[in-house]
């Protein structure tokens, strides 16, 4: 197990590298770059600002001294929001996406695996039709119909929760609300059809039958054997639906004005910050490889035939 | 499992209870206002800022020698109390009022001497610096590197006296001014702190407020400066930032009642915002036009580009598609003081049937399928669709239509001049003209159609040295008309207007004005 871990630590290194190395090309391919306007800048005052920002060197040189700093952890300065750096603009917009994606999450897995238990004990009867139609729409209606329409409804029309913003606003903890239950709807219905699929699958194993020919009441056999047994693929799905809540509130941040790392990754790219985009890659990569890694862990320890050695 | 959710239930209510009492908790007193204010600021060092987000908040921290009047945008004096222009008209002379940053250190002529080196020292790398380069001498050989700062006809004759050579007589050189390229700045503590003055605890400001908070993507808070010399006048003691790109969004925040100023409307729901009573619309010294590109084919001949643009009824266009009180128009420059625009041509079909079939595309035949260009937006979209049907329906040909993200536009617009037809918008940067006129002389930066007429060309820069008044206006206009009547080297469009959201019988002191400059120190709630 030690060994597991320790190499899979050590191949994050050069996954990492090879992450920087292409996106650094990569996004330089775009046309345009961080300093294009419509006004178009006097060649001479251009010139300066390239030679502020080290642009005016050759590419190779530029790659090499990014690579350098990354590796003393300096994401270098952003190109448009000049009194930041990366590194600031990252470990302020981090914890907030850190915190959404948490509580989308937290509220995604205790209402979905409810509801999913729900279902499947009560399998083709009514209240396994509602939840499973809720979790229908919850999937196929994209979040920037869910975000606006919960805004209409619960801001505008009703006004018991503020439009937009986030907790230091006038309004507090109370901005959290909207943008969490839209950021936790595919994840929720998605949760919701796993644990039901999977715990009528497991309702129907042999040690399910074997535990009720033994006499054990109905409650002990759901809670202690066929719950335990039915959340490994929810927990399995956790490291992906950790990072892609992360890097999928993108849209949802727009929406509700939330300071994330998705707001400033989508204007990042529409504006060129080349550091804060490559800074922005690096932080996800590391969230997909991370939280990769921690469910490889916790299958091995949920799941006794799954082996390391 | 029950007895574990009813738990969870009880804490999650007692978490928003508690959460939701200290929220509303807490009255603050005196006078709040807060904006919705676009795109999150670049930067709060005026050597450095080039966005209108950033002009607001500009606006609020800081002060320049002018201020702009805010009916008319006009110089208004700001740390200088009065200025005087030599008779040549290429020279003033600023008195200064006295006044203190917010730390308390006094303003002296010297500060203004050396925060305008500084904006125009090459390493600052500032990108407005060229507006300094347009009016005083010697600025632009300095900021290109090509002499050192004393160069620059700059000087502090005493204290309280600043002193500025010109280029040549620049009526508009007080005007432009205001504009924060010409920002005074705290020295003392950029000397002391480099690029760290801009730091929340360095820093320092001149202007009404001072700052409280920035929290990157979220808020920008600033407080009134008790030290701003005329800080007795000014009726509101906290003003919050708020950076919201998308227009729905802060919309619906201002609708419920989050914010008292929206700069900025959905275009997609014009039509109910226009109805409300708190729609503020003016015009803007701002026009949007379609540039040809003069080196291609057919559009290297003037009936050709010609009748493209009388094929256009722009007066339907304001009214039927873009809706928001825009004035149609065919002229590059908008009406300014004193000048009277040139007209271009009007709508009339026949006459530009008759003109293409001249050019040897009768009834649209033979016309090549060329692409309209355009950066990604429903309201560009909306117009090149109708461009697209009118051509299409007064003379025959089809264009088609290719909308690009912002920076990719950018590039095959301006630097690759890779376009048959494009979509451009020029915001005036102060009250002349030439402000319009300048960029399409050969070599421009900013031609991006590639005219080229010396002529034009002449004329502009006749006009750059000549006194303020009515023969220099005359020969600014002789320019427009070429560039228009004659040459049709652009399809005006419209002017914009500027769309705000604020409630005038709640607010006072907030006038709609060209150049959209609203100084902060003039409003209040309304009494």
């Amino acid at each position: 197990m030690s060994r597991f871990i320790v190499r899979r630590v050590l191949s994050i290194i050069p996954t990492l590298l090879v992450i920087v190395t292409l996106s650094f090309f990569l996004i330089r391919l775009a046309p345009g770059g961080p300093f294009s306007r419509e006004k178009k800048l006097p060649p001479e005052i251009m010139a300066n600002i390239m030679h502020k920002y080290h642009m005016d060197e050759p590419m190779l040189s530029q790659y090499f001294r990014y690579v350098g700093d990354v590796l003393q952890f300096d994401l270098g300065p952003s190109f448009r929001y000049k009194d930041h750096s990366v590194n600031d603009l990252i470990g302020t917009a981090f914890p907030v996406s850190i915190m959404l994606g948490t509580m989308a999450l937290a509220l995604a897995v205790l209402l979905g695996t409810s509801v999913g238990i729900v279902s499947a004990l009560k399998q083709n009867k009514w209240q396994d039709y509602a939840a499973m139609s809720v979790a229908v729409l919850g999937i196929s209606i994209p979040l920037f119909v869910i975000g606006p329409i919960l805004m209409l409804v619960f801001a505008l029309k009703l006004k018991w929760l503020p439009t937009s913003g986030w907790i230091s606003s006038r309004a507090g903890w109370m901005t959290v609300i909207l943008p969490a239950i839209t950021l936790m709807m595919p994840y929720f219905a998605y949760i919701a059809r796993m644990s039901r699929g999977s715990i009528i699958e497991v309702l129907r194993s042999d040690y399910v039958r074997t535990a009720r020919a033994k006499g054990l009441k109905e409650s002990v056999v759901i809670r202690k054997h066929v719950l335990k047994g039915a959340m490994l693929p929810v927990v399995s799905y956790l490291g992906p639906a950790f990072s892609g809540i992360i890097t999928g509130s993108v849209v949802v941040e727009q929406i509700f004005v939330v300071p994330g790392i998705g707001r400033i990754f989508v204007q990042s790219a529409l504006n060129r910050d080349y550091t804060v985009i490559m800074g922005e890659v690096i932080v996800y990569s590391i969230i997909l490889i991370v939280a990769n890694f921690v469910v490889d862990i916790l299958y091995g320890l949920l799941d006794p035939r799954i082996s390391y050695n | 499992m029950k007895r574990v959710l009813s738990g969870l239930l009880f804490i999650v209510l007692a978490a928003t209870l508690i959460v939701s009492c200290g929220g509303t908790g807490g009255a603050s007193k005196g006078v709040e206002f807060i904006m919705g204010n676009g795109a999150e600021p670049q930067t709060l060092d005026p050597s450095k800022i080039q966005g209108v987000p950033e002009h607001h908040i500009y606006m609020a921290l800081f002060e320049g020698l002018v201020g702009y009047d805010p009916k008319t945008s006009l110089a208004t004096p700001g740390l200088a109390e009065s200025w005087t222009v030599n008779p040549a008209g290429d020279q003033i002379t600023f008195k200064l009022r006295k006044a203190n940053w917010s730390d308390g250190t006094k303003i002296t002529a010297q500060t203004v001497v050396d925060s305008w080196i500084r904006t125009l020292d090459p390493a600052t790398a500032s990108e407005y610096a060229y507006m300094v380069t347009m009016v005083i001498k010697g600025s632009n050989e300095f900021n290109t590197g090509k002499a050192g700062k004393e160069s620059v006809a700059i000087r502090a004759v005493d204290d309280s006296t600043f002193q500025c050579d010109l280029l040549g007589p620049m009526p508009y050189a007080v005007d432009m001014m205001a504009h924060y390229a010409f920002a005074v700045l705290p020295m003392h503590v950029i000397n002391a702190k480099g690029d760290d003055w801009i730091k929340k605890e360095n820093f320092v400001s001149n202007g009404p407020f001072k700052l409280l908070e920035w929290k990157p993507q979220e808020s920008l808070i600033v407080v009134k400066n008790d030290k701003y010399w005329n800080s007795k006048n000014v009726a509101l003691t906290k003003i919050t930032f708020l950076p919201i790109d998308d227009n729905l969004t802060a919309y619906n925040k201002y609708k419920a009642g989050e914010m008292d100023w929206d700069s900025g409307v959905p275009l997609d729901l014009i039509d109910e915002v226009k109805l409300r009573p708190d729609y503020q619309v003016s015009p803007q010294v701002a026009t949007y036009y379609y540039i040809f590109n003069m080196t291609r084919k057919p559009f290297t001949d003037v009936r050709v580009r010609k009748a493209l643009a009388m094929a256009l009824d722009m007066q339907e266009l304001v009214d039927k598609v873009t809706k928001g009180g825009q004035l149609a128009t065919s002229s590059m420059v908008p009406t300014m003081a004193g000048y009277t625009p040139a007209k271009g041509v009007t709508f009339n079909v026949e006459e530009a049937r008759k003109l293409l079939a001249e050019a040897g595309f009768p009834g649209g035949k033979g016309f090549p399928k060329v692409p309209v260009i355009y950066n990604t937006s429903s309201g560009h979209k909306k117009i090149a669709e109708w461009v697209q049907e009118n051509w299409k329906k007064n003379l025959g040909i089809e264009v088609t239509l290719a909308n690009q993200e912002w920076t990719t536009f950018l590039d095959t617009r301006s630097n690759a001049h890779d376009f048959f037809i494009a979509r451009a918008g020029w915001v005036g940067d102060y009250l002349d003209p030439n402000t319009f006129l300048d960029m399409f002389i050969i070599g421009s930066g900013n031609n991006d159609g590639l005219y080229a007429n010396t002529e034009y060309d002449a004329l502009v820069k006749k006009a750059a040295t000549m006194k303020p008044g009515a023969e220099r206006m005359a020969v600014l206009q002789q320019a427009e008309a070429l560039l228009i009547t004659k040459d049709q080297a652009v399809i005006p469009f419209y002017h914009y207007v500027s769309q705000d959201m604020i409630d005038l019988t709640k607010w006072q002191g907030w006038y709609p004005n060209p150049l959209g400059a609203h100084e902060w120190k003039t409003i209040a709630p309304k009494k």
